[in-house]
């Protein structure tokens, strides 16, 4: 009900299929972390997969970007084969997906608008400062820190980080946005404006977003779909209210707490 | 390590080489930030190394003093440490300590943003971090070594004039004239192809170092050693080999 709304008010169709994954199965010496895994992500849908630690969703998100290799099945992201593409190809579509880290992943080494430059610098090739500025300002107020573009990674707080990390995302315009545990480590109140601007940034950058979690307050603030995901398999799959309906031990565990 | 382990860790660094080669030939081409880093790395070694370099002249000539006495050939001490400096102690000395200083800062470097997801973050964001982070380490390294050697050399054969001076009132001129006459320019050149080796090896060693580090902090630790201790013995192996080679030049 809700996807159909916002492809309402988006004028696109719910079943454009931004990314498809089929059969893939990904494992680390024995240890098999994805087995016969399958997903599809609609445009200007919030998908969330939730799930223990330990059971494959990082990994899940790191074989869209291609920063790690399934062993086999396919990935389709906005039309691309992502393990058969070409590093060139790979660059391209990477400037299409957003990803963000559960640890930000801010280069210490710059401030907070060097951070957001640096992709503009380097991968748009813009080097007029008045259009860096701007485009770094406009990214900061969207997350509402645009008094922090002369700090450092170092003088920031762990929900300022995470929403630096947002910016520095977005402000390439992706089509998809992958976040990894985006509320990981933070107090309620962080939690939850973090959770906001997952909602804000769908609304103002027509993202499409694959929300990795298992903070189950995270996921019914954001999700307009769950993949409940255990041992690399895709067991449960509906809205929050769907999910909770059901009788699954596993689930009940995220419910109960 | 097995034995297969080993060989798979032989690929791995055998293609982490060819892909520098690759990225350093082929462009997009990083001059500004090879130049930020060139900057950086002489900046931070620059006084270490002149002070170092001072005292290994003075403590050089010192302990060679005695024995030239002993066969009345003390005239000879500028000529025998400007060899020495020019030849091997200069390049050594400086290739020491940039393994110590510049190999350790570039592999704990290199692995906290590997630790942090940093450099996964530049990857993601397709903006290239082997040719921003290692290609530009490694020529600024494999650039900077030569320069810092001469500089190297220049003040130990200060501090072996300083020393000459003081025991046997030799003048200036006259130090570096015998310097000069002994002094070729085979020495010269090899003594600075010999350190552009040694810069390869500290860059590319301590580039490999943190750019695979393992994750978790000790693997920040453990990239930071391995870096100082494998570029160590590179510089040793260079050494000798260059050694070998110009001695067929000279033959």
């Amino acid at each position: 009900m809700r996807i159909q709304q916002i492809h309402e008010n988006a004028g696109s169709t719910p079943s454009e299929k931004v990314v498809v994954v089929r059969n893939l199965y990904k494992s680390f010496g024995e240890r098999k972390v994805l087995e016969d895994f399958n997903l599809e992500l609609f445009a200007r849908e919030n998908l969330v997969i939730l799930g223990k630690s330990g059971t494959g969703k990082s990994v899940l998100i790191k074989c869209m970007v291609g920063l790690l290799k399934p062993d086999s099945g396919r990935i389709t992201i906005l039309g691309y084969e992502v393990p058969s593409l070409t590093p060139a190809e790979l660059n391209a579509l990477r400037l299409k997906v957003g990803f963000s880290f559960q640890g930000s992943a801010l280069y210490d080494s710059m401030s907070v608008r060097e951070n957001l430059e640096f992709p503009l610098r380097r991968n748009l090739g813009i080097a007029d400062k008045k259009k860096l500025k701007d485009l770094v300002m406009t990214a900061l107020e969207n997350v509402g820190l645009a008094s922090a573009v002369d700090l450092h990674p170092a003088e920031l707080s762990g929900g300022m980080k995470k929403r630096i990390g947002i910016a520095r995302t977005l402000i390439l315009n992706p089509e998809i946005m992958l976040y990894d545990e985006p509320t990981a480590g933070l107090d309620p109140e962080t939690s939850a404006e973090i959770n906001e601007l997952i909602l804000t940034v769908r609304d103002k950058y027509h993202t499409s977003s694959i929300i990795i979690t298992h903070d189950i307050s995270c996921a019914h603030k954001v999700s307009d779909r769950i993949v409940a995901l255990f041992d690399g398999k895709n067991k449960l799959e509906g809205t929050f209210e769907e999910l909770k309906a059901q009788n699954s031990d596993e689930l009940q565990s995220f419910f109960n707490y | 390590m097995k034995f297969r382990d080993l060989l798979l860790k032989l690929a791995d660094i055998y293609r982490f080489i060819l892909k520098f080669f690759r990225n350093t030939l082929y462009p997009p081409y990083e001059l500004k930030e090879i130049l930020r880093q060139c900057f950086q790395l002489g900046n931070k070694s620059f006084f270490l190394i002149a002070f170092t370099s001072f005292l290994a002249g003075i403590v050089f000539t010192k302990q060679s003093r005695p024995s030239l006495a002993s066969f009345g050939a003390e005239s000879w001490l500028p000529s025998l440490v400007a060899q020495a400096v020019v030849r091997s102690l200069g390049p050594l000395i400086t290739g020491l300590i940039c393994a110590g200083k510049l190999g350790s800062n570039i592999g704990a470097e290199l692995a906290s943003m590997q630790v942090s997801e940093q450099i996964d973050a530049m990857e993601v964001s397709g903006t290239r971090p082997f040719s921003y982070l290692i290609v530009t380490r490694v020529v600024a390294t494999t650039m900077m070594l030569p320069i810092l050697v001469i500089f190297a050399d220049m003040m130990a054969l200060t501090g072996s004039f300083v020393m000459v001076n003081s025991i046997n009132n030799t003048g200036f001129v006259l130090f570096f004239n015998e310097v000069s006459a002994v002094v070729s320019y085979l020495d010269i050149f090899s003594s600075l192809v010999k350190s552009a080796f040694f810069g390869f090896a500290i860059g590319i060693v301590s580039s490999y170092a943190g750019y695979n580090s393992e994750k978790g902090t000790t693997g920040v630790g453990k990239s930071a050693n391995t870096a100082v201790v494998v570029s160590m013995i590179f510089i040793f192996v260079v050494d000798l080999m260059g050694l070998q080679i110009l001695n067929l030049f000279r033959e």
